[in-house]
């Protein structure tokens, strides 16, 4: 077998803490920022709604930020309901194998 | 001559010598077959050509249109991303079953009537789960068994439907079938088993997930979307596929939300993207047909392009499992960026190339006025940004850092992964050539204002609630688990039931020993009364109910060889 995964380990753990070397995005105050900046987008998105004629077929698409409110919920809700299915679903990561 | 050679026996005939080659030469001869492949594509003329007869019927070994040239084409084409993405890799039973894999796949793409068809098809299937195997681990074994088992039954479907159809029809031609036609209703759930209907889907993410880091790839391109183009040659317009359709791209991805093991999330976001395609074929309206190939092609570049960058995960730390890496970029940017650029193409962000394909099918679904399929298809699609152009980067190489500081893929993953990405936002920033190769006229234009606007407004906000969750902590972490689904019933309740049954029919057996030589007389007797001079079963019966005995024989033998 010559593509076995375990016969391809490069990993050296110890690495992070020897040559300690900081990434920009290891500061969480970046993340932070990231994360602000993600919620100006939306904001500006949003109002971008204002500024053109939207071409949809449906009624409710012509909403002020229907999109936009709609792919927030629907995630949201989505892995609000998958964390639930865990409960009934998840198993041991050698179930079948037993 | 090279142009009235069946387009896919090139492949399968020049697998024969890959186990004579070695190393380089043997990447190289792997890489050149695809490659005259294409060339001989370029040259064919549309047509028909390899007419011969057999069973009685009129066959058409190779028929050359719009729609089987371009996944003739894209078939091609990740067969060299395959190629090249696997170089390194010396396993000659899996170099050469890819080839044959591959072949066997074009060859059912231009076949032109349903017993041709079929041959490829088998082909196709058996030389999938020989991938499978080429892991060489008992998980794959059992893995590929399994795939072996659901496609059997696949193909028993496969051959009653053809059966009937042909003997109802006299002629195998295979056109718009329908599911009104004699043996209609078997061909479709034959070509739907392939494509991971729901409740039918679990070899995928069973079967793919276990092959090694080469063969995901392999497998990832051709099995389903050869399923996708049968079901857009025979059944385009059947309205239940709306319906099916829309229920793939919905309910897997809860279940990507809550797996562990990257290869497999993204098996579940395969199965929700040939959702769309099956949406696409039930509308089947000149738009939705262009949506669904489009969409095909773009898919198959973006899910290579995703299986070859967990697949290179997997190559330098030993695991594809969400739990066990993070912080990955540090070490291996090119395959982040890569795998970024596959995440926000099944996405469908504008620029890329889900955006001009997608779109097509999500338009044609509003115009029909389909209200119910439509906001699902939305949903379906901020949830596939949410686990596969989210979850997947996010996990793998943010996240926690794991520790772990693998050097960056080899050259040969690399270069693969590159041309993959360039393809993808090749096509989503100029998508005319594309548009040229599909099957009908495109009148459509993907880069509005209305249209950009909209779906980043959706992709943005499904990305904010992500960030959201993550810091609440309400996003559920990554967990080593196994997440129960469909294959329940096959891997948990039906080994259970066959036990058994076994039992009691032990048990019966035993009671019977003592009255053996009273039941074998009256065994003789009943023999002689069906089978003997004026026995019912001695009678001559019509061809099609002896297919459906045959198959029904089958399928009985299958549940009794399953443990």
């Amino acid at each position: 077998m010559t593509d076995a995964p375990s016969n391809n380990h490069n990993t050296d753990e110890n690495s992070a803490t020897k040559n300690g070397k900081r990434y920009w995005l290891d500061d969480m105050r970046n993340v932070y920022k990231l994360f602000w900046a993600l919620v100006t987008l939306c904001v500006l998105l949003t109002l971008a709604d204002l500024f053109y004629e939207k071409h949809v077929v449906y009624e409710f698409e012509h909403w002020f930020g229907f999109f936009g409110f709609f792919g927030f919920s629907v995630s949201f809700a989505l892995v609000l309901t998958a964390r639930e299915l865990r409960k009934l679903l998840m198993r041991d990561e050698d179930y079948y194998d037993r | 001559m090279i142009a009235e050679f069946p387009p896919g026996l090139l492949l399968i005939g020049g697998a024969v010598l890959v186990p004579f080659l070695k190393g380089n030469v043997r990447s190289a001869y792997t890489l050149i077959l695809p490659l005259l492949g294409i060339l001989q594509l370029i040259m064919l003329d549309t047509g028909t050509f390899g007419a011969m007869s057999s069973f009685g019927f009129e066959q058409t070994h190779v028929r050359v249109d719009k729609l089987s040239l371009i996944f003739g084409y894209i078939f091609y084409i990740a067969a060299i991303l395959g190629v090249i993405f696997a170089w390194h890799n010396d396993d000659g039973m899996e170099k050469s079953t890819a080839l044959i894999y591959v072949g066997a796949a074009i060859g059912a793409t231009f076949a032109g009537d349903l017993i041709t068809l079929f041959f490829y098809w088998e082909l196709a299937a058996v030389a999938s789960v020989f991938i499978i195997w080429a892991a060489r681990t008992d998980r794959s074994f059992k893995a590929g068994l399994r795939c072996l088992l659901i496609y059997l039954v696949s193909g028993i479907l496969l051959l009653t439907g053809i059966a009937m159809y042909a003997t109802a029809t006299g002629n195998v031609d295979f056109n718009n079938i329908g599911l009104d036609s004699p043996g209609g209703l078997f061909i479709m759930l034959a070509f739907g088993i392939k494509c991971a209907f729901p409740m039918v889907h679990n070899w995928l993410q069973d079967g793919y997930p276990e092959a090694t880091v080469t063969g995901t790839v392999f497998l990832s391109a051709f099995t389903t979307k050869l399923a996708v183009y049968a079901l857009a040659r025979g059944f385009a317009g059947t309205e239940v596929l709306i319906w099916i359709g829309v229920t793939m791209t919905a309910f897997p991805i809860f279940f990507a939300v809550i797996e562990n093991d990257l290869r497999r999330v993204l098996a579940y976001s395969l199965n929700n993207q040939l959702g769309f395609m099956v949406v696409g074929v039930g509308i089947g309206s000149t738009l939705a047909i262009n949506g669904a190939v489009s969409h095909a092609f773009a898919h198959i570049i973006y899910k290579a392009l995703l299986f070859m960058t967990m697949g290179a995960v997997l190559y330098r730390t030993g695991t594809a499992k969400g739990s066990e890496l993070g912080g990955l970029y540090k070490t291996m940017p090119w395959t982040t960026g890569f795998c970024i650029v596959g995440g926000a193409s099944i996405s469908a962000f504008p620029l890329f190339s889900g955006f001009v394909t997608k779109s097509m099918i999500l338009t044609s679904v509003a115009e029909e006025g389909y209200l119910i399929p439509f906001l699902v298809l939305l949903f379906a699609s901020a949830g596939v940004f949410h686990h596969s152009g989210i979850k997947i980067p996010f996990f793998a190489f943010f996240a926690h850092d794991s520790g772990k500081r693998p050097k960056e893929a080899p050259f040969n993953m690399l270069l693969a992964m590159g041309l993959a990405a360039f393809l993808c936002i090749g096509i989503g920033v100029y998508p005319a050539p594309l548009y040229a190769l599909l099957p009908f006229p495109v009148d459509y234009a993907p880069y509005t204002t209305s249209h950009v606007v909209t779906t980043l407004q959706l992709l943005v906000f499904s990305g904010l609630a992500f960030a959201v969750l993550q810091r609440t902590g309400l996003y559920p972490p990554e967990l080593r688990s196994t997440v129960l689904d469909f294959d329940f019933s096959y891997r948990w309740i039906a080994p259970r039931l066959v036990k058994g049954m076994f039992k009691v029919g032990g048990e019966v057996w035993s009671l019977m020993t003592g009255d053996f030589k009273a039941l074998l007389g009256a065994l003789i007797r009943r023999i002689v009364q069906t089978s003997g001079p004026r026995g019912i079963l001695a009678r001559t019966w019509p061809t099609g109910s002896m297919v459906l005995w045959a198959a029904t024989l089958l399928a009985l033998s299958l549940v009794f060889y399953y443990q």
